[in-house]
């Protein structure tokens, strides 16, 4: 059967892209509202279709420990998740990401914080962005913002994950989860990757040394290096750079979010012109590396900026920086599990940024 | 008459002089040297030599693997 | 007389008589634990099952977070350091994307027994095809001799100074017994390391555990009761003595599964 377009939900639209991306594995534990890609997964028999497994752990830190494991053997190994359960997903990460293997891990975010709501939501934005748990590290942050791009960055995460030997996390929420549109799906993908396996624990084989997957030094003057190095990964990744410009060109206003939070934008830019106000929009689409080159020279040519967000207020910090002072930013959302309209928005843009 | 003779060969440097040899050897051969090593640990050695059959014992309850044990036939 | 011996003992240390060594499985590293600790014999027990077996390209360890954190040091095949408690989860990861390879877990009792309870159990549950090797030593070695979920009844350690009170501190957990009435769990044993007929029985046993991996029938798991002379404060000899005494009362020796069967 062949299923080149769906109408999908996000999270089957993961789950499908997960086995069309050729994952060896995807462990995870249910949580609302992504609980759609264990089961999609658990119904499409992936261990039929392409040879790969799917286990239902009986925690987040067992899944993500799962994860760990999976990985070290260098497969393409995927899991998913809601803000709670990537809470307890920190500890593992964490251990990824000092280990340096690759993955995806997709955290469809509800609000917060605690048990909070299981509506969409984008405050788990610092935790995905400056690390999340324990260490200096960071993972490659990919921010959906539609159905199509739900199962395209899990094949794009896939390759930058073993490009860079990192974590990869595709940053969305319930809304983009929930939501159906159709999606063109890509062609089936190898399991096997072309990339560097020299340092993978499948068993030591006479011709090299054992392999050895660890987050440990104790020695500080080593651990001092290997961050040396992590940090100097980081710095690569930056080229990975990736955003999206809606109206932007001859906008005096400008507007940054992402995920569903620009979908919103995207009406609200339509409202603004329609009433002559020169809005644009800039879609981050890489939350890290983030686009803060582009945002710099954008506050050359516009008046100002609002950070429009499902949250009280995190990525604004990163527009701020990037801007250094050139222009008035300013933060607009709901949160903890509300959705702004576009007219709530567009209200937003002109009170705090137009008129001042 | 043959009768079975052993000997022990001790890595000094890597023995940390826990003595459990000495409580694993059946017939005594074994003490601990008054010197010590680079770590400052006193380590084991043969003070009886004739009487070690070469069991292994020692070898195989010692944490850190310094042990070797040598065995062979010897007429008497 | 002595130069006689001397002369014989010679004659005998040549390579032909060699009847024991180090096992080639052992890297050169020197052991980081407490002279007397038990770690170490298991450790060579292991190198030797999987150079025996002849295992040693298709062996993935997992080591955990305790004194055994820098296992990955001393054995010469691939490893894994695992998060604490995580072993299990871990070690699910591997078997599950690898199942054709022998993949085992090398924990200690806080280890295995306190903060990585719900991967032991749900492992073993499961029936992962993985060996579990077990260290039970009573007490929290590495960070300084605190109280462990195994921690005997009245036993004084850092953070149980007056002894443990089981009334406000609980009671030592028999994770092995535990484990063992679970279907996932095809062979599980209690075992020691402290005198030669031990390690003996306790190399049987890992060989077996190791082995067990090919019938793909769930999870083996040896216990080995061992001894915490720097946490327990003795000799090392001493706490041998002391670990018959005390430890093995509340956790006797023996299997307790053999080949899915409950013993007895």
């Amino acid at each position: 059967m062949k299923k080149d377009i769906l109408l999908l939900k996000g999270n089957e639209a993961i789950a499908e892209a997960a086995i069309r991306a050729g994952a060896d594995a995807y462990f995870g534990y249910p949580i609302t509202p992504q609980s759609e890609v264990l089961e999609y997964l658990m119904l499409e028999k992936p261990e039929e279709r392409t040879g790969m497994v799917v286990l239902q752990a009986e925690s987040e830190l067992a899944a993500i420990n799962m994860v760990f494991g999976a990985a070290s053997a260098g497969r393409k190994v995927i899991t998913s998740s809601s803000s709670p359960g990537v809470s307890l997903y920190q500890e593992g990460i964490s251990y990824i990401a000092g280990a340096e293997l690759p993955c995806v891990i997709v955290n469809i975010v509800r609000g917060g914080p605690g048990l909070g709501t299981i509506q969409p939501s984008q405050a788990d934005y610092f935790q995905s962005t400056k690390g999340g748990g324990h260490g200096d590290y960071h993972l490659l942050v990919l921010a959906p913002a539609s159905v199509q791009e739900m199962a395209d960055f899990v094949k794009l995460g896939f390759e930058l994950a073993f490009k860079y030997r990192n974590p990869v996390m595709i940053l969305s929420d319930g809304l983009i989860g929930q939501i159906m549109e159709k999606v063109e799906l890509f062609e089936q993908v190898d399991r096997a990757t072309e990339f560097d396996q020299s340092w993978v624990t499948t068993g030591k084989t006479p011709d090299r040394e054992r392999n050895i997957i660890t987050s440990l030094n104790l020695q500080s003057v080593m651990q001092e290096k290997h961050n040396f190095k992590l940090q100097a990964k980081y710095k690569k990744m930056q080229s990975e750079v990736r955003f999206e410009e809606i109206e932007c060109e001859d906008a005096e206003y400008l507007m940054v979010a992402y995920g569903s939070s620009a979908r919103v934008c995207q009406k609200t830019v339509q409202l603004a012109r329609d009433k002559g106000i020169k809005a644009g929009l800039l879609r981050p689409i890489t939350l890290y590396p983030y686009p803060s080159g582009k945002l710099n020279e954008m506050a050359d040519r516009v008046k100002g900026m609002l950070s429009v967000e499902m949250s009280a207020g995190q990525m604004v910090e990163d527009v701020r920086l990037a801007v250094n002072g050139k222009i008035p930013v300013e933060h607009y959302g709901r949160f903890g599990g509300m959705v702004h309209s576009p007219r709530e928005v567009l209200e937003a843009l002109e009170e705090k940024i137009v008129k001042k | 008459m043959a009768k079975q003779r052993g000997a022990i060969v001790v890595d000094i440097e890597r023995c940390k002089g826990c003595e459990l040899c000495i409580e694993a050897c059946p017939t005594s051969v074994i003490r601990m040297e008054r010197k010590v090593n680079g770590k400052s640990y006193h380590f084991a050695y043969m003070e009886n030599p004739a009487e070690c059959t070469g069991c292994n014992n020692c070898a195989i309850v010692c944490p850190d693997g310094v042990i070797s044990v040598y065995r062979m036939k010897v007429e008497v | 007389m002595k130069m006689e011996v001397q002369d014989i003992s010679k004659q005998i240390i040549d390579p032909k008589n060699l009847v024991y060594d180090r096992s080639p499985l052992m890297t050169d590293n020197v052991l980081t634990y407490c002279p007397g600790c038990g770690h170490g014999v298991v450790h060579h027990l292991m190198a030797e099952v999987i150079d025996e077996m002849g295992i040693q390209s298709e062996t993935i360890g997992v080591a955990p977070v305790g004194c055994s954190v820098l296992a990955y040091e001393f054995l010469d095949v691939d490893w894994l350091q695992a998060p604490h408690g995580r072993a299990p989860a871990v070690a699910t990861g591997l078997k599950r994307i690898m199942p054709e390879k022998y993949i085992f877990t090398y924990q200690g009792d806080g280890d295995l027994a306190a903060i990585g309870t719900g991967e032991t159990i749900h492992a073993c549950n499961r029936g992962e095809h993985i060996t579990i090797i077990f260290i039970n030593n009573g007490i929290y070695g590495m960070t300084g001799g605190q109280m462990a979920p195994t921690t005997l009844p009245g036993m004084a350690t850092s953070t149980s100074p007056y002894g443990r009170d089981v009334s406000t501190m609980g009671y030592p957990i028999k994770m092995t017994e535990l484990v063992a009435q679970l279907p996932g769990t095809y062979y599980v044993t209690r075992q020691a390391v402290h005198k030669p007929g031990n390690v003996r029985k306790t190399k049987k046993a890992i060989q077996k555990a190791f082995e067990n991996q090919k019938l793909k029938k769930g999870v083996s798991l040896v216990e080995v009761v061992s001894n915490c002379n720097n946490g327990w404060k003795m000799t090392p000899v001493k706490s041998n003595t002391w670990m018959e005494e005390n430890m093995f009362p509340y956790y006797p020796l023996g299997d307790i599964k053999v080949d899915g069967e409950l013993v007895k």
